[in-house]
């Protein structure tokens, strides 16, 4: 893509490098492969290993077998994942930003040596479980409980739409106790806890999305995250989530981009390349435009967060922002590849479509509108 | 087995609608150009890499490999990315790019193989921008090395290498012995291409080059990096091999279209002069 306005320059050494790797990566794992898994409706479990050895599992973190990078180098890996496939980075944002950064935030030395490692080499797999059937937007009227009988915690409820659930060894699952939400780690086959895939998705077909059941399922006391208490708490993962979504967006509407462009030179109707004709390179201004404008923004979050960022209402901005364009540009990408654009050897419906549910999950379109709302006014408007 | 790679950084051929000719026809224009490694190189820095190990444990390393590039400050971060991919240490040794032709590199090379002491060289058999081809021969023959070019296989055996070069036909097996200068093909990084002394003979690799992993990026700054003067190594720096004057190549002609077959024959006996 051209750059007009130098973003290459405004990278480190490190940063480009990571990117570069992780591009590389991307372009000869996961794509021969992406195609087929989506249409099968099939997460690629046989990459875990190789992103693991990548480095891309915990990769802001510091010890523990992880990469310890900064978090523009993060974004930028997640960008290029997502250039592949809104679910492959889902299932890095949440093994990262939802499993292991909890663990490593808010648990305890004990729990940190035992699951840490084992995630940061794909050997174990992480789910989080906040969301309920019935509470999505507003995870705080969760239903789920946790009850201490003196030597374990007993939990009861359900967790859906949980990304990696039948394929975790681990959940972190927020339950209402004694009136306070806080986080638990409960291991597969623990008994009381079961998992089901949720079938029929037409959005992230390359990514596992679960339903956890808690029925009387005894975890020991040593399970509870001691940091993660109130929704403070699962709001702080959730902006990590957000921020590498943010990141991902951009990869995404850049595919789409870099597909239609090409396409659009190509094509010939009327006698000559439709790139020719000024609607379709207003479309192509468009997308361009609004992908570099994310990506100077984005850059600028992720700067703020290496200094240490008090206030998350950025992290709203970007989500808000990337997924809504690059959702944007996914459709105009499709519309522009005319017929081409509905089959799936070209990747913008694809990617239009997994952006639908990018739009939707960490904190939907219309709630991050309402923080960033909540910050202009001084007034809340969703409580 | 101690393993010289020199690598170079070419315009990223993905890329090559950006490459400009200054108006003066002079030099290629290189700003703004994104940079690549020359990939022949980097199949010459995996296999390098793959005759320093046993495949299962990519972060020790039998031996060492040292990588090399003639350019200015900015090409470091090529050698880095090497260095994060497993080579030990990196020599950048200062140039411009239009200071230095085959010839030049391949006797400042010859000096700093005296230095360094590699069993091996290991380069790609010729660079994507200029596709000049030489310097790993005429490194061979300054030093008096033996030499096998574009190996698509190597076996180390004992003191020597068994390589074989793909030819029209057929495979040509060659047995170099250490220390020798040898430049690779693409086959090279196929996964049954490349077995060190210590590599299981079932081992197969994945597909192509290995990727930085994102830990190691993080350490490259640890590695050593030594930056040397292109005259601490070569005396004499004129160019042999002078470039009066670039031009882009021009664009395809218009096809022309015909009736049938008959008009086809005719155009291409009469006018093509192909038949
Ligand atoms: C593929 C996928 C994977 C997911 N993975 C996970 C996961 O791993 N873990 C997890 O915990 N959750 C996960 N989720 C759940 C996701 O976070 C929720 O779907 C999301 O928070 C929205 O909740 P909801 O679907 O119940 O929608 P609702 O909250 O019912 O919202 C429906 C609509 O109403 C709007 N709305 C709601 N409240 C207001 C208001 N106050 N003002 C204005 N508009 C409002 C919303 O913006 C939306 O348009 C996933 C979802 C999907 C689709």
């Amino acid at each position: 893509m051209i750059d007009l306005f130098k973003f290459e320059e405004l990278l480190t050494d490190d940063e480009k490098m990571v990117r570069d790797s992780v591009r590389s990566f991307v372009q000869a794992r996961v794509m021969p492969l992406i195609r087929d898994c989506w249409r099968e409706g099939r997460f690629p479990k046989e990459l875990i290993g190789e992103m693991a050895a990548l480095g891309l599992l915990g990769s802001t973190i510091h010890g523990y077998g992880c990469a310890g990078l900064g978090q523009v180098a993060y974004g930028l890996a997640m960008q290029e994942l997502e250039h592949a496939d809104s679910g492959v980075r889902s299932f890095v944002s949440v093994q990262n930003g939802l499993v292991m950064h909890p663990i490593h935030a808010f648990g305890t030395d004990e729990q940190k040596n035992h699951w840490l490692p084992q995630l940061a080499q794909g050997k174990a797999i992480g789910c989080f479980g906040l969301t309920e059937a019935d509470f999505g937007s507003n995870p705080g009227g969760m239903r789920t409980t946790a009850r201490s009988d003196g030597t374990d915690y007993v939990l009861n409820g359900a967790k859906m739409w949980i990304t990696n659930g039948t394929i975790a060894d681990v959940a972190v699952v927020f339950a209402k106790c004694d009136d306070r939400i806080r986080g638990f780690l409960v291991e597969q086959g623990t008994p009381g806890f079961t998992t089901r895939e949720i079938q029929g998705k037409l959005s992230l077909r390359a990514s596992v999305t679960a339903e956890l059941v808690l029925e009387d399922c005894r975890i020991p006391l040593r399970n509870a995250l001691p940091g993660a208490v109130g929704l403070r708490s699962a709001l702080e993962c959730l902006n990590r989530a957000r921020y590498s979504i943010a990141w991902g967006a951009i990869g995404a509407a850049s595919a789409c981009f870099e597909e239609a462009l090409e396409y659009a030179k190509n094509r010939v109707q009327f006698a000559r390349p439709i790139a020719g004709y000024q609607l379709v390179q207003e479309k192509l201004v468009e997308m361009w435009n609004e992908i570099n404008k994310a990506q100077l923004m984005t850059l600028r979050l992720g700067q703020l967060l290496e200094r240490g960022l008090e206030d998350p209402t950025p992290i709203s901005v970007a989500k808000r922002n990337n997924v809504k364009m690059a959702l944007q540009a996914a459709r105009t990408a499709r519309e522009i590849l005319g017929a081409n654009g509905v089959v799936d050897d070209y990747v913008s419906m694809r990617h239009a479509c997994n952006l639908e549910a990018v739009y939707t999950y960490e904190g939907t379109h219309d709630i991050h509108t309402l923080i960033v709302g909540q910050a202009l006014t001084g007034i809340a408007a969703f409580s | 087995m101690k393993v010289l790679v020199p690598l170079k950084r070419v315009a990223d051929p993905d890329n090559a609608n950006k490459v400009k000719v200054t108006a003066d026809g002079k030099k290629v224009e290189t700003t703004g150009l994104e940079w690549k490694p020359n990939p022949f190189d980097e199949y010459a820095v995996e296999t390098a890499l793959r005759l320093t190990e046993d495949g299962t444990k990519p972060k020790t390393r039998a031996g060492e490999v040292v990588v090399v590039t003639f350019g200015p400050k900015e090409c470091e971060i090529t050698l880095r990315a090497m260095l994060a991919t497993g080579a030990d240490r990196a020599i950048r040794v200062e140039a411009e790019d239009d200071q230095l032709d085959g010839w030049l590199v391949a006797r400042a090379l010859k000096k700093l193989v005296e230095q360094e002491k590699p069993d091996l060289v290991l380069l790609g058999k010729q660079a994507v921008d200029g596709d000049t081809n030489q310097v790993g021969q005429i490194l061979a023959e300054l030093l008096g090395w033996p030499m096998a070019t574009s190996a698509a296989m190597i076996k180390e055996d004992g003191e020597a290498l068994l390589v074989g070069r793909e030819v029209d036909g057929g495979v040509i097996n060659l047995k170099v012995r250490l220390p020798a200068v040898v430049t690779v093909d693409l086959r090279i990084v196929a996964p049954a291409s490349v077995y060190s002394k210590l590599t299981k003979a079932d081992f197969k690799y994945n597909e192509g080059v290995r990727f930085a992993p994102l830990p190691a990026i993080m350490q490259a700054k640890k590695k050593p990096m030594a930056v040397l003067k292109l005259a601490d190594l070569a005396t004499d720096t004129a160019l042999r091999i002078q470039y009066p004057r670039f031009e882009p190549p021009k664009g395809r002609a218009a096809g022309k279209k015909v009736k049938d077959v008959a008009e086809l024959v005719d155009k291409l006996k009469n006018e093509a002069k192909v038949l």
